[in-house]
């Protein structure tokens, strides 16, 4: 667990970065900081590997305080990754995947069959081993910079920004590899994003900081979307918070009617897309909204057609939700 | 001239030898001597205007001038091969020390944070990671220097130091071209082999530059 005691980060100057922040970054989950610019959401996140020092206030990684172990022994038992990855560029590949082990005192040649390992890990083949950073795109440069922060292991990574620069579609591509790994790895991460939509995709908690650094507010991406603190969380979490929310809900509990008068394609499908109970309320909108019949099909584990649901019975059971 | 050189191929070779020595000595001093003051000058940003400034004014000293002077401030004798070598080096540093330190600035100020925030370690971030990269903007430099090292020797001669520069005073005193033509050609050679040599070496240590 990371714990932050009332922080405080004044810069030199004047200005007020983060502003008596407490908070409690739970072990195995992602945390996500999120925010306008100049929220003092990566003043936050550089507070914890003590690449800026607070002000006032205590840092404390299970108990600890993080001033407490030399500074450069603490960050090699903290990933770091960073917008545009940051790579060394005299390096190859596989040699920035291995730098922290080196750091650690292990045997280039260990250090290496660690960093061949988690390259395939990030979905990097082999070939990509010898090359240099320059030789990336975007996205590949991203995947080095995610391996070469989990190359020692660490329980914790700290992420600034590291899918803001890759285009939109890599970027979806990114956040569903992550998850993917994260749900193997179980580490603590702490991540930073302007984008509250991803900020809501990717963390199981959410913090909202405001101008100056105070937090808004704490707590699940539903939390967040169901029942925002003030004014600012539901302005920045958006216009559509009533249809985003229903994303947090699956189909387990809406009622269907019988499956009668199917239409199938020329592929024998029904036409219309499907959807099983696990998919989210948000999802099965969008389904019967843009089936041309009007109605989306539910099917049971064995794919098989077990359920119609049309507009109206959408509109019945939210109707029936109200609380 | 090949009978020139038939005759007098020991003094040739010793002239060539002597300039070698008194062009890249003094380079290889500079280079030591730059790199921590280039560094100086990152390290301490407020420095880098006033250190780049002093060094450009080292830099304009006219060669003949600091040739002459030197004796008098170092208490040498004027005859003192010690007068080059320390007016070289002197330019070497001039140069250097302010090449080493926009190499060491050209590097990516988010490569030098990630570098910080994976454990390195001031003094290894530096050897590692800021000197490598920088080393193409630091060798671009070097070549510079090597190469108007290997011509400012010839100046010597005109203070009576050896080198190839010999071969230009001894034709000119006896209005024969022959030593004149051979000593322009092999300190022209000679600048282009160590230049040569220096691009190579480069080649070698910095294969990230070559790629995409």
């Amino acid at each position: 667990m990371i714990t932050f005691e009332d922080v405080v980060k004044v810069y030199p100057g004047g200005s007020t970065a983060v502003d008596h922040l407490s908070m409690e970054l739970p072990t195995g989950k992602m945390t996500v900081l999120v925010g306008p610019s100049g929220c003092g959401k990566t003043t936050s996140l550089r507070m914890i590997n003590r690449m800026i020092s607070p002000s006032a206030g205590r840092i404390l990684i299970d108990g600890e305080d993080v001033t407490a172990k030399d500074e450069a022994l603490l960050r090699r038992g903290i990933g770091y990754v960073i917008q545009h990855a940051g790579l060394f560029p005299h390096r190859t590949v596989l040699d920035n995947v291995a730098t922290v082990p080196v750091l650690l005192g292990e045997t280039r040649r260990a250090a290496r069959a660690k960093a061949l390992a988690l390259l395939e890990r990030v979905g990097l083949a082999e070939e990509f081993a010898k090359r240099y950073p320059a030789q990336l795109s975007g996205g590949q440069q991203q995947r080095v910079g995610v391996a070469r922060a989990l190359a020692a292991d660490p329980p914790i990574m700290l992420m600034d920004e590291p899918f803001s620069a890759v285009d939109p579609v890599v970027r979806l591509q990114l956040h569903d590899e992550f998850l993917r790994l994260q749900q193997d790895l179980g580490k603590t991460i702490v991540m930073v994003t302007h984008d509250i939509d991803e900020a809501l995709k990717l963390g199981d908690r959410v913090a909202v900081l405001r101008e100056g650094g105070h937090l808004a507010q704490f707590g699940t991406p539903r939390d967040l979307v169901t029942n925002p603190a003030d004014d600012f969380v539901s302005g920045f979490v958006g216009k559509d918070r009533g249809l985003r929310g229903l994303s947090f809900d699956d189909a387990s509990a809406l009622p269907v009617r019988p499956v009668e008068g199917l239409e199938l394609d020329a592929a024998g499908k029904p036409r219309g897309g499907t959807f099983t109970k696990a998919d989210s309320l948000r999802t099965v909108i969008d389904l019967v909204i843009s089936s041309p019949t009007g109605v989306a099909v539910r099917v049971g584990p064995d794919g098989a057609p077990d359920g119609l649901v049309s507009h109206h019975d959408l509109a019945d059971y939210l109707a029936s939700r109200r609380p | 001239m090949i009978e020139y050189l038939r005759n007098n191929h020991v003094i040739v070779w010793q002239a060539l030898q002597e300039h070698l020595y008194l062009a890249l000595l003094p380079v290889l001093l500079g280079f030591v001597i730059a790199l921590p003051l280039g560094y100086l000058a990152v390290r301490f940003p407020r420095l880098y205007h006033p250190l780049t400034n002093v060094y450009g004014i080292l830099y304009s000293i006219p060669s003949l001038a600091l040739f002459v002077f030197l004796p008098v401030i170092l208490g040498t004798k004027v005859l003192s091969p010690i007068n080059i070598v320390v007016a070289l080096t002197i330019y070497t540093v001039a140069l250097l020390a302010r090449t080493v330190a926009d190499g060491l600035r050209s590097v990516d100020a988010v490569v030098v944070q990630a570098a910080t925030a994976m454990g390195y370690r001031r003094t290894r971030r530096l050897i590692s990671v800021e000197l490598p990269i920088a080393l193409p903007v630091i060798l671009a430099g070097l070549r510079v220097a090597t190469v108007s090292n290997i011509s400012l020797v010839s100046v010597g001669s005109l203070i009576g130091i050896g080198g190839l520069g010999q071969l230009f005073t001894r034709g000119f005193q006896l209005f024969y071209m022959e030593p004149i033509l051979i000593g322009v050609i092999l300190s022209v050679l000679l600048a282009a082999i160590a230049d040569l040599i220096i691009v190579l070496v480069q080649r070698a240590i910095t294969p990230w530059t070559r790629v995409a």
